[in-house]
């Protein structure tokens, strides 16, 4: 073999072979260094970095959820549950995960046997919820049915079934307006908060009443569940569980057996009825009849329930305690004559009642036609005498009687943790200049003197009233229970006269005054009161006869009293909306005698009702019930319709419906003034009642 | 050795024992990858790599002649077929990447990747050693390998365009032309890079940006490599276990069984499994350079480096992009991530460079050039 010489130009066998061999061996080098380059590069992610990478692997495999924490009670003063939680299955819709609606949502009303205005109720909400936002579709489910769902669940995305807890209240609609009503959060709640429970299956807030007023409190901390899930979602096992912790308890001043035989002692009528502790200023019940029931309302009304509530001209929708206005009547007659004393006026003093008095050229009627004779404070306010009161009024002067008004609580508007509260009107010269730019004119006097013409209050003012004037303390209407709570302040008058007007009032009831039937049967106990009549338009002449006058136009029945009238322990306010005095068993008196007579003698107070529920066709929620089934046969028997046909009609009612139906979670003025307002004449009348 | 029959003793024992114990730790992760199951993809693979070494070892009975001889014609196919997959891709309307034979889909460029190699090695095998430092030594190589690297990349692929074109200039490395040509080439390259980034198509462009940083898109386009360098990382030196991989077993790591396989893997044995792994993968690679250097001709010796290097391709190209060091081009891990196609052409390789190694031991090839 020859060697040539090693040029580049000069190339051999052998040294290509060379050259093949360094350079396959610098290629085996490389590939080994980048094999130890790969190991080590591995090294450092699973050893230096192995913390922050096991910590996304957590994050990724471990789904937090919440568990919406249980809501505290609220009880009443001796701790019986108004509104507690009970445990449920229940299944909602995740709009976002929804993919057939028409199929799932008839899938779910089939497997449940949701009736049609239900499904119509599930789509409405449906259009108006946002994302993840759950819709409730059942929370009352048997087990069995939850069961069924939980097996087809493959074929149902977008639904969740869960076992939680949702709110009850025993009592149903007889608390409606006291404790209101808890629900979904709104869109609108969760873009001002951004907290994910309000998005979680199951969590409600209060909507309205002490519900709302006390959210904070009672909405509890949320507990967690970590979840091991897959890429898509799937929940592959639990992991751990943090419980919740349940709200706090919220104990009320409510006797939960008064509110409740109050709410239906109101029976077929449209009223309220409100008692107040005497010592404390504790409200132990306020009823306002016919109410919703809060059970259904926070379950998710439906809209067929939310439109017969609405146009019922009892307006069970209206917290009348609060936000209803009523003239007075006669029921400030005990005042004024407080008023009266106050200002010097001896009860002692005659007055000679012919029937009517004229001032000016205007003839005012007392509303016994041939007069009571002769009378003394006390007898005008047994008899309730208009011509006595005109005269002395005459005498004393409006400032007095409306600063005397003022001090027993009318116009006022009392610290309560209620977001909507109407407060009425005390007028006085200076008033009246301010709001018509007119005089104050004698007739004006003497109309307020009745509780007529401007003067306007609400039926809590009369309860505070009524307690005020047994007590002769500055009362104040609480709601939350506080034995502690500072003694209330005095009212500032005389002892002996607040004796007089105790004396009169007693008189009215029980010594053959006008408020007889308020008399309680329990011995030893005597009731004190006084009744009046609202007129809710001018009457003329010969329209006296409120049976034959349209519901909206019978007058209103007031009451308002307290016993034992000689060492006041509670008092009562009573309003009955046209009541009209056209059924005594139902009339404001006796209502408020038997409310009273609960708390002395349960027993004999509640075979009275259940005498009387027997001729009302029940309690108020077997009524609301029946009512819910006639209303919907009248409205043309929607429970056979086939259901394509009531999606149409769901529809159609959706478009012609302006406003959202089951949440009114406005502010108060706005609340106030979407309620029909009571009617009331604004001018005075020339003709009053009794 | 005297019971065992002379035929079966003289198959390359060793090599086969290291392939196998691979891919039985890559049939392993493909059972723990389908929940602790042999279907849908352990027992295919099982299957497979059994027929496709059986293919090797038939192979290695091949004369390494023939393969000198079948190199430009086979290179002339795949290349035909390359025209044919652009075609109908152009009729179809978009990329189109195999031709449908009705009982299976040939993706042409998968073939490439070994074909490129035996083509490249054949011209610098018949080339007169005195012209290999002459231009006639350069373009038509690299016209040899622009032409199938530039049908590739517009499929588009960049992955195998890039296989294609690191296998064919391997061997021109090989070869023996002039280092100052490669070291001006890569310089020339880096300078070239950015301009070649803007004929990327977007979604490569994209691929390239988030490779350079993957948080910076976790939902999107970086998903596939934070979650496969989760999974690198949360399994530390020793893994969760096996069977105890979160990240594939819930679904979070993408492609668990194909291109990330080794995310799976190091997810439950840990660094301990993934440098094991690495160190079988340079034993092979090892054994492939070795053989090259003890190939009796020059064709032998360009083709067992070069096909070497072309299994290293896969596994280098592999790791870095699960470990987030390179962009996702769709390289699967021989012998690990679940296919067909890629086992034939890492076996073809191996076949092929185990026909060298057998020629070489019989010394029969001597003086065949």
């Amino acid at each position: 073999m020859k060697f040539p010489k090693l040029t580049p130009k000069n190339i051999t066998q052998a040294n290509l072979s060379q050259t093949f061999t360094r350079r396959a061996m610098v290629l085996g080098a490389i590939q080994g260094g980048i094999g130890v380059m790969l190991a080590a590069r591995m090294g450092w992610i699973s050893i230096a970095e192995n913390e922050k990478y096991s910590l996304l692997a957590e994050s990724n495999r471990v789904n937090l959820t919440l568990v919406p924490p249980r809501r505290g009670w609220i009880i009443d003063r001796h701790g019986r549950p108004i509104a507690k939680n009970r445990t449920d299955f229940r299944v909602d819709i995740i709009p976002d995960r929804l993919q057939d609606r028409e199929r799932v949502v008839g899938t779910l009303a089939q497997l449940l046997s949701l009736a049609p205005e239900d499904v119509e109720r599930i789509n409405e909400e449906l259009d108006k919820a946002a994302g993840f936002q759950p819709v409730q579709v059942s929370d009352k489910l048997s087990y069995d049915q939850f069961a069924a769902i939980s097996v087809r669940l493959p074929d149902l995305p977008g639904i969740a079934p869960a076992q939680g807890f949702s709110r009850d209240y025993p009592a149903g609609p007889s608390v409606g307006h006291l404790i209101g009503y808890v629900g979904v959060a709104s869109a609108k709640d969760y873009e001002e908060r951004k907290d994910p429970l309000l998005i979680t299956p199951g969590f409600k807030i209060g909507k309205d009443g002490l519900e709302r007023t006390f959210e904070a409190a009672l909405n509890g901390k949320p507990g967690a569940k970590r979840v091991e899930v897959t890429a898509r979602g799937k929940v592959v096992r639990e992991l751990t569980t943090r419980p919740d912790t349940p709200g706090k308890t919220l104990q009320l001043t409510i006797d939960a057996g008064l509110q409740e035989y109050a709410a239906r002692r109101l029976g077929t009528q449209s009223g309220s009825v409100m008692v107040m502790d005497c010592r404390t200023g504790d409200v132990l019940a306020m009823a306002s009849m016919p109410s919703f029931d809060p059970n259904s309302f926070s379950d998710g009304i439906s809209h067929l329930e939310w439109d017969m509530l609405s146009q019922d001209d009892h307006v069970p929708l209206r917290n009348k305690t609060l936000q209803g206005l009523y003239p007075p009547g006669s029921t400030v007659k005990p005042m004024i004559a407080l008023a009266f004393l106050e200002a010097g006026l001896d009860a002692a003093t005659q007055v000679h009642c012919g029937g009517s008095i004229r001032l000016g050229n205007r003839l005012f009627h007392c509303h016994k036609r041939s007069g009571h004779g002769s009378v003394d404070m006390h007898r005008a306010i047994k008899y309730s005498c208009n011509v006595y009161f005109y005269t002395m009024a005459q005498r004393i002067g409006m400032q007095v009687i409306a600063d005397m008004s003022r001090r027993i609580g009318l116009g006022q508007k009392f610290p309560l943790p209620y977001p909507s509260q109407s407060y009425g009107t005390v007028p006085d010269p200076e008033w009246k200049k301010r709001k018509y730019n007119q005089e104050w004119q004698v007739y004006d006097t003497v109309n307020a003197t009745i509780g007529q013409g401007y003067m306007l209050i609400n039926p809590m003012q009369l309860a505070v009233m009524a307690a005020r004037l047994a007590s002769g303390k500055l009362l104040m209407p609480n709601f939350l229970f506080d034995p502690r709570r500072a003694p209330p302040g005095t009212l500032g008058v005389r002892a002996e006269n607040i004796e007089v007007i105790r004396n009169a009032m007693s008189a009215v009831v029980n010594d053959g005054g006008t408020g007889g039937a308020a008399r309680i049967s329990v011995p030893g106990i005597l009731m004190a009161g006084k009744t009046g009549t609202a007129q809710s338009r001018g009457i003329r002449n010969g329209q006296r006869n409120n049976a034959s006058l349209p519901f909206r136009s019978r007058d209103h029945a007031l009451f308002q009293g307290f016993a034992p009238y000689d060492n006041p322990r509670y008092a009562i306010g009573t309003i009955i909306e046209h009541g009209g005095h056209l059924n005594r068993i139902e009339d404001a008196p006796m209502i408020s005698g038997d409310v009273l007579s609960y708390l002395f003698d349960k027993a004999g107070a509640l075979e009275r009702l259940a005498t009387y529920e027997e001729g009302w066709g029940g309690d108020p929620r077997t009524r609301l019930k029946r009512q819910m089934d006639s209303y919907r046969a009248a409205k043309g028997l929607l429970p056979v319709l086939p259901q394509d046909e009531v999606q149409a009609n769901a529809a159609v009612t959706n478009s012609a419906t302006v406003a959202p139906p089951p949440v009114q979670t406005d502010g108060s003025t706005a609340a106030a003034a979407a309620m029909p307002a009571p009617e009331r004449e604004a001018a005075p009348s020339e003709e009053q009642p009794e | 050795m005297s019971i065992v029959p002379a035929p079966l003793s003289r198959l390359p024992w060793r090599l086969m024992l290291l392939v196998s114990a691979i891919a039985a730790f890559g049939v392993t992760v493909l059972f723990s990858a389908a929940g602790g199951s042999m279907t849908p993809w352990a027992a295919n693979q099982l299957i497979r790599f059994v027929l496709f070494t059986g293919m090797a070892v038939v192979l290695s009975r091949v004369p390494v002649d023939l393969f000198a001889r079948m190199a430009f014609p086979a290179y002339g196919a795949v290349l035909g077929a390359l025209v044919v997959v652009e075609l109908i891709g152009g009729v179809a309307g978009g990329s189109q990447r195999w031709i449908n034979l009705g009982f299976m889909q040939l993706q042409p460029s998968e073939f490439m990747k070994p074909v490129i190699v035996l083509a490249v090695a054949r011209f610098y095998a018949r080339l007169p050693v005195g012209e290999t430092r002459r231009w006639t030594a350069i373009w038509p190589a690299l016209l040899m390998i622009g032409v199938p690297w530039a049908l590739v990349l517009i499929q588009p692929d960049l992955g195998t365009a890039t296989m294609v074109a690191a296998g064919g200039v391997t061997v021109m490395f090989l070869a023996g032309l002039p280092l100052r040509l490669f070291v001006g080439s890569a310089l020339a390259g880096a300078a070239i890079i950015p301009i070649a980034f803007s004929f990327l198509h977007e979604y490569q462009q994209k691929r390239v940006l988030i490779f350079m940083d993957p948080e910076s898109d976790p939902l999107g386009a970086g998903y596939h490599i934070s979650q496969s360098k989760i999974a690198i990382g949360s399994g530390g030196l020793w893994g969760k276990g096996f069977l105890q991989g979160t990240q594939s077993h819930l679904d979070y790591l993408p492609e668990g069984h194909t291109d990330f396989v080794f995310a799976t893997m190091s997810e439950e044995w840990g660094l301990v499994g993934g440098v094991a792994l690495i160190a079988a993968f340079m034993l092979l690679f090892q054994w492939g350079i070795r053989v090259s250097m003890r190939a009796q001709d020059r064709f032998s010796a360009l083709i067992a480096a070069g096909l070497t290097t072309t299994v290293f391709f896969y596994v280098a190209i592999n790791l870095m992009m699960v470990m987030g060091l390179a962009p996702v081009v769709g390289i699967p891990l021989p012998f690990m991530s679940y296919g067909g196609s890629s086992m034939l052409t890492v076996m073809l390789c191996i076949g092929i460079i185990l026909s060298v190694d057998r020629d070489s031991r019989r010394g029969l090839g001597a003086g065949w050039r």
